[in-house]
């Protein structure tokens, strides 16, 4: 009997397939990993101190410098243009170096909300906000994003109401990606430390809201 | 110098390749518009498989109406969705003048 012709093409996609979570095979790699890396140490080609030193760099970056980048385009105008303009160029002013990609950072107004996505695997700026949530990685949160962003964010408990724009961005190439939450009414009179402590990470992927827009009707 | 500048209307292709593609399905053959350009990255296609990627594929930023990518699409007609799309999955919508 001959096979089916496997389907590359976007044509061949069974829309009504089941998404299955989880990891299947990862034990074996996983497995696989650990027995490298003792052969490299038992071979002195990789010193304890080196992995150490790569997964202390991989858990330095936290919420909180993200926070910080926010606050200060809160408070600066001209911060925040040059922030919209190149999120590197601004990120590296406020002392972080985006190191996986470019950083596009991308504003919440009145009139549009921004929820960031990577439908294919789990891209996000981790050398600024440290590793992703478990719920970012998800398949559920992957593929519904695209497709229904605006009952995902109901689930968060967040309401875009209806004559806002949702924007999806799929983060799923080159470039990564911040929200620019919309600052809080009073923001002009709060100091900038109150302002970092008020930021989310689920705010600058855009699961949750500093205040709820208010329903213009 | 890129083939397609903010604003221009492009249709993403549907190569059929196998393998690691970062152009989902759900915008192939589907037309929106340049946001931006990205820049020149090496081909992801290529790095896959150990090799250098090279020359730099043009990268940009896709707008699309929702209502593009799903026909059924259940929230307002004013929303969107942008993604990254590497020049050779694209091709004008209409001829560039």
């Amino acid at each position: 009997m001959t096979p089916e012709p496997i389907g590359y093409s976007a044509d061949a996609v069974d829309p009504s397939r089941l998404v299955v979570e989880g990891h299947e095979g990862a034990d074996y790699y996983a497995l696989m990993t650990e027995a490298i890396h003792k052969i490299l140490l038992e071979k002195q080609v990789l010193a304890p101190s080196d992995t150490d030193r790569v997964i202390a760099a991989l858990e330095a970056p936290n919420v909180t410098w993200g926070a910080r980048i926010v606050a200060q385009a809160w408070k600066d105008p001209s911060y925040k243009a040059r922030l919209l303009a190149d999120g590197s160029a601004a990120a590296r002013e406020m002392g972080y170096a985006i190191k996986e990609a470019k950083l596009v950072v991308v504003e919440n107004t009145s009139s549009l909300h921004n929820i960031i996505v990577c439908t294919l695997c789990s891209c996000y700026p981790r050398s600024l906000l440290g590793q992703p949530p478990w719920w970012y990685i998800s398949k559920n949160y992957r593929a519904r994003t695209v497709r229904e962003p605006r009952a995902v964010l109901a689930e968060f408990g967040v309401a875009i109401p209806p004559p806002m724009e949702v924007r999806v961005h799929d983060s799923n190439a080159d470039m990564r990606y911040l929200v620019l939450p919309k600052a809080p009414a009073d923001a002009a009179e709060r100091r900038f430390d109150d302002l970092v402590r008020i930021v989310t990470r689920n705010m600058m992927i855009g699961t949750e809201l500093v205040e709820p827009y208010r329903d213009r009707g | 110098m890129p083939r397609f500048t903010a604003g221009d209307r492009v249709t993403v292709l549907d190569l059929g390749k196998p393998g690691h593609v970062r152009i989902p399905w759900f915008i192939r053959h589907k037309t929106g518009r340049i946001e931006r350009y990205c820049g020149a990255y090496p081909n992801p296609e290529d790095l896959a498989f150990g090799r250098p990627g090279l020359p730099a594929i043009d990268l940009y930023r896709v707008h699309f109406p929702q209502t593009e990518l799903w026909p059924d699409y259940p929230g307002p007609p004013g929303d969107t969705l942008e993604i990254e799309v590497y020049d050779h999955w694209l091709e004008p919508a209409e001829p560039l003048t």
